[in-house]
C-alpha cells in the first residue's frame, strides 16, 4: 500500500487549520476545491523546521490545481485559467 | 510574525501576536528594519563564534550576484533545438541542467511549458522563492507585495502591465512556489527564429520570460 493518501486526479479540499506561525498554505486557497496533479514526494515539514524541530517526520506533498473562477468568485479572465500550488498532506481532505 | 523576545524596547513595528494572520512587513517597509537588524546581528554572532567566516558570507553574495540569464538562456535554447533534451527538461529540470554542466542546488526544478493554448507565470505569494542557483536574486518587483498578491488575483491585468496581453482563448496558469518546488517557464520559441543558431536563440531568452511575465521576442 502506498504511504501517501492522494493520487493524481483526486478531488481535494484545502483545510483551514488553526495553525499560526511559519505555515506554507496561503489563506487564499483554504477551503477551496481542487484536483491533485502530482505527488511531489516527502519533505521535512517547514512548519517544524522553522522552529528547530528537524528530526521529522517527513510529510507528503502534492501539486494541486484550482480553477481561478472558483478561487476568486469575481475573477476576470478565461474560465479555463488555473492556479497551481503545492500543499502538504495534512492540509488536504478528500472532496 | 510571532517571535520570542522581551517587549521592553522600541523597534518601530507593532507586535500583533493576538492575530496570527497579521501580514509580515513588505521588503523596504519601515517596519522590516527590525528584521534587517536581527539578520545582521545573527550573522555577526555566527562569525564571532567561528561558525561561519566573513569571507564565506562575502563569497556567497558574490556567487549569487554572478548568476545571469546566460545559464537559463542555455537551457531554454537547447530545449528549442533538441526535442529529446526538451523532454528531459520538462520531466526533471535539475537533471537536464546537470547534463549541460549547470549546477542547480535547489531540491528540484520544475519546468512548465508554454504552448499555443497555455501561458504560465510564476510567483511566490508567501515570500520570494525563486530558482536562485540558476537565475541569481529575483528582481525587486518579484519580491514586492503588489506583484505577489495581484498576479494570483488578476494575472491578466498584471501581465498586460508588463506589456503582454494574453488572448482570451489562451489559458493562463499561475504557479505559486509556496513550498518546496522551484519553477521556470519554458517559453515558446519566437516566430522568425528558424535560421538562428543555438547561441543566437540563447541570447533572446530573458529573465522575465522565464518568470513568465513577458515572452521572448526575436529582435
Amino acid at each position: 500500500m502506498s504511504d501517501h493518501r492522494f493520487a493524481p486526479g483526486d478531488r481535494v479540499r484545502v483545510l483551514d487549520l488553526p495553525k499560526p506561525g511559519h505555515v506554507r498554505t496561503p489563506h487564499y486557497i483554504r477551503q477551496k476545491l481542487g484536483r491533485v496533479t502530482e505527488y511531489t514526494g516527502k519533505v521535512l515539514n517547514p512548519e517544524d523546521l522553522a522552529y528547530g524541530r528537524s528530526s521529522g517526520p517527513a510529510v507528503n506533498g502534492y501539486r494541486v490545481v484550482f480553477d481561478q473562477s472558483h478561487v476568486w468568485p469575481d475573477y476576470q479572465g478565461s474560465p479555463n485559467d488555473k492556479l497551481h500550488i503545492e500543499v502538504y498532506e495534512h492540509w488536504l481532505e478528500k472532496a | 510574525m510571532p517571535h520570542d523576545h522581551p517587549h521592553d524596547h522600541e523597534h518601530g513595528h507593532k507586535h500583533d501576536d493576538a492575530d496570527p494572520h497579521a501580514p509580515a512587513p513588505d521588503f523596504g517597509d519601515a517596519s522590516s528594519r527590525w528584521y534587517e537588524v536581527a539578520s545582521d546581528v545573527m550573522r555577526d554572532m555566527l562569525i564571532e563564534q567561528n561558525v561561519i567566516a566573513a569571507r564565506e558570507v562575502r563569497k556567497q553574495i558574490e556567487l549569487m550576484e554572478s548568476k545571469t540569464i546566460q545559464l537559463g538562456g542555455k537551457l531554454i535554447a537547447r530545449a528549442w533545438v533538441d526535442p529529446e533534451f526538451r523532454k528531459t527538461l520538462l520531466k526533471d529540470g535539475k537533471a537536464a541542467a546537470a547534463a549541460l554542466g549547470i549546477p542547480v542546488t535547489e531540491a528540484s526544478l520544475t519546468v512548465v511549458e508554454d504552448t499555443p493554448q497555455v501561458r504560465n507565470v510564476i510567483v511566490c505569494t508567501l515570500c520570494s522563492c525563486y530558482p536562485r542557483s540558476l537565475l541569481g536574486q529575483p528582481p525587486a518587483w518579484y519580491r514586492n507585495k503588489a506583484y505577489r498578491s495581484r498576479v494570483v488575483r488578476e494575472p491578466r491585468k498584471v501581465l498586460a502591465e508588463f506589456g503582454s496581453v494574453v488572448p482570451e482563448n489562451v489559458e493562463l496558469h499561475v504557479h505559486d512556489s509556496n513550498a518546496d518546488l522551484r519553477f521556470i517557464v519554458l517559453p515558446m520559441r519566437p516566430a522568425g527564429t528558424e535560421k538562428m543558431s543555438e547561441a543566437e536563440l540563447a541570447a533572446l531568452v530573458t529573465r522575465d520570460s522565464l518568470i513568465g511575465v513577458a515572452p521572448p521576442r526575436a529582435g
